[in-house]
């Protein structure tokens, strides 16, 4: 197609907070505001942050569950298969479809199968791996993985204005606010 | 006590359920001293039924204790109800008496002339022998009480503003949990396995401590929704702190079931005369339905509702998994101990002469006897919560789980 998309001049404005309470606040308040392209850094997990920002639920949990029970169920059948239909063998007179002996693996194989989806979707979900991200482009942005918090709000957002969205932060008492080169 | 700061005083109320536990326990009680009478035999198999059931959840609670003082976490706000149901111990002390009176009743290998014709119980009578029993059970009560005792005294000075103890505190819990678990797996040994003297399985004692995990978290969660309803724990307690205890009661369910399944499957494989009667007696007579009921509802169940972070997060719907599991625990505990027993007399299958074969019974004591240690137990358990603030509030490592909003 011949359209070309117009690159946006700017990827958003980071606005950095010193504690993680201000942080929150400013999430809980762009949210009210209408925002909803809104990312927030810290240098650990807060758990309160997600709800602050509106966030849907994780869908890493369902994906586990589904690759636990493909995997355990993929283990049985393996166990089936190989010790009732391909290789039957009479072990001290039990049944060739002895469940017990089945578990083991089935247990192994269900661990396996949710670990490998949980890394797997997570990962996938968070788009990574991401070598390029445009906040790195801000100096400040340094001190994220060490004792600072951001708020960033993404020019994509329908509401993003440069001047008013500028404007809003600084009503937030930040340390400071950046624009985000792309 | 005048002492404890008003913002982590005990519910005014705590009173109610204190004294209609006593009053439910004397019922039962009663009913106790009637069985002792009329049916001696199911009145001591019942007595160590219910005596395991509340013996599991105060030594669980010690347990836990221990643990959260070694990984400390925001789960500590439960600190004070762990501690309470150690501190029940003495009560529990005392109320093995009956077991001891009982012994002759409850362990084939008391019976002389029993172990003399029996190879076997011959040459196990240098463990299993009234004496060393007696020894080894008071070795254990005097160890427990000692480490309930010392953990919570310094856990008061902390509520004075002794730091000296913190250090001293972790010590002793470190110390405190190998000697419970060892204890722990003598003490099932000695109370269930030698109800069937010539049956030993290696993993047992970890069923047993296993249990302890469920029972001693699932009263821990049914009595804090209770604190959670009331002042001054309805501002303290919060859905991430019920969160935390869900997440350790599907740990321990897992855990239960892999010891058991482990024990089962070891058993199934070996296939070894002196194994596999335990599992013949319970997958024949009417047990089979009580073992497939207890894969159900003590693992399959509470486990997938468990897995729910929305239940976890939710007291009044997750109180209800826990009061369903200390039910269950029962109904193990009576899996493990009932079907060595002879459904009409009450008597010990093991004792008996001739072809006995082991089918499924309930008696009216197995209600009475829960009731009667049930209520006693609560008492005590009451008694001692009332006497404390709910809160180590002092301790440095909880200051950050009560100032913020539950983030760990």
């Amino acid at each position: 197609m011949a359209h070309v998309e117009a690159v946006p001049s700017t990827h958003g404005l980071l606005a950095e907070f010193s504690t993680p309470g201000a942080l929150l606040h400013a999430a809980e308040r762009a949210r009210l505001e209408g925002y909803r392209h809104v990312d927030a850094y810290s240098p650990y997990p807060m758990e309160e942050l997600g709800e602050a920002l509106g966030l849907r639920r994780s869908r890493v949990p369902l994906i586990t569950l589904i690759g636990g029970f493909l995997g355990g169920i993929g283990g049985y059948t393996l166990e089936y298969w190989s010790q009732a239909i391909a290789y039957p063998m009479n072990v001290g007179g039990r049944p060739y479809h002895s469940w017990p002996y089945f578990i083991p693996v089935t247990f192994e194989t269900t661990v396996l199968g949710a670990a490998l989806a949980c890394f797997v979707g997570m990962w996938a979900l968070n788009r990574l791996p991401q070598p390029y991200h445009p906040v790195f482009n801000v100096s400040a942005f340094d001190r994220a993985s060490c004792d600072r918090f951001f708020l960033c709000i993404e020019a994509r957002d329908p509401k993003f204005e440069r001047y008013a969205t500028a404007k809003f932060l600084e009503g937030l008492h930040p340390v400071g606010v950046t624009e985000v080169a792309p | 006590m005048a002492d404890i700061p008003a913002q982590y005083a005990p519910p005014a109320d705590i009173d109610v359920p204190r004294s209609r536990a006593l009053m439910v326990g004397l019922v039962g009680l009663v009913g106790c001293v009637i069985g002792f009478v009329v049916d001696r035999d199911h009145f001591f198999r019942a007595w160590l039924m219910a005596y395991l059931l509340f013996l599991g959840i105060a030594l669980g609670s010690m347990g836990l204790l221990m643990i959260q003082h070694l990984s400390g976490g925001a789960w500590g706000v439960f600190r004070r109800v762990f501690e309470a149901s150690s501190r029940t111990l003495p009560l529990l002390a005392l109320l093995f008496l009956p077991i001891v009176l009982g012994m002759g009743r409850l362990y084939p290998w008391t019976h002389a002339d029993l172990v003399q014709q029996d190879e076997v119980l011959r040459h196990k009578a240098i463990y299993l022998n009234t004496g060393f029993f007696l020894a080894r059970t008071f070795v254990y009560f005097v160890g427990w009480i000692l480490i309930a005792w010392t953990l919570t005294r310094w856990s008061r000075q902390q509520d004075e503003g002794d730091m000296g103890v913190n250090l001293k505190i972790q010590y002793l819990a470190g110390g405190g949990l190998v000697f419970y678990t060892f204890t722990a797996t003598f003490a099932a040994i000695d109370w269930i396995m030698s109800i069937n003297p010539h049956w030993y399985s290696t993993l047992f004692g970890f069923i047993f401590v296993g249990g302890h995990g469920i029972s001693a978290l699932s009263f821990t969660i049914v009595a804090s929704t209770f604190l959670a309803r009331r002042a001054p724990m309805n501002t303290i307690l919060k859905p991430s702190h019920f969160h935390d205890l869900g997440k350790l009661s599907l740990a321990f369910v897992m855990l239960w079931a892999y010891f058991n399944f482990s024990q089962y499957m070891l058993v199934y494989a070996a296939n070894l005369v002196e194994e596999i009667p335990y599992f013949i007696t319970r997958i024949n007579g009417g047990w089979q339905y009580l073992a497939v009921f207890l894969v159900v509802f003590q693992f399959a169940v509470p486990f997938a509702l468990l897995l729910s972070r929305d239940l976890k997060r939710m007291p009044q719907r997750l109180i209800w998994v826990s009061a369903a599991l200390l039910v269950v625990r029962y109904i193990d505990l009576f899996m493990l101990v009932a079907p060595e027993f002879d459904a009409a007399s009450g008597a010990n299958l093991h004792v008996l002469t001739g072809e006995h074969l082991s089918h499924v019974f309930v008696h009216w004591l197995d209600l009475a006897a829960p009731l009667a240690i049930g209520g006693l137990w609560l008492w005590m358990f009451f008694t001692q919560l009332a006497q404390r603030p709910l809160v180590a509030f002092a301790d440095p490592s909880l200051r950050e789980a009560l100032e913020t909003t539950g983030a760990h």
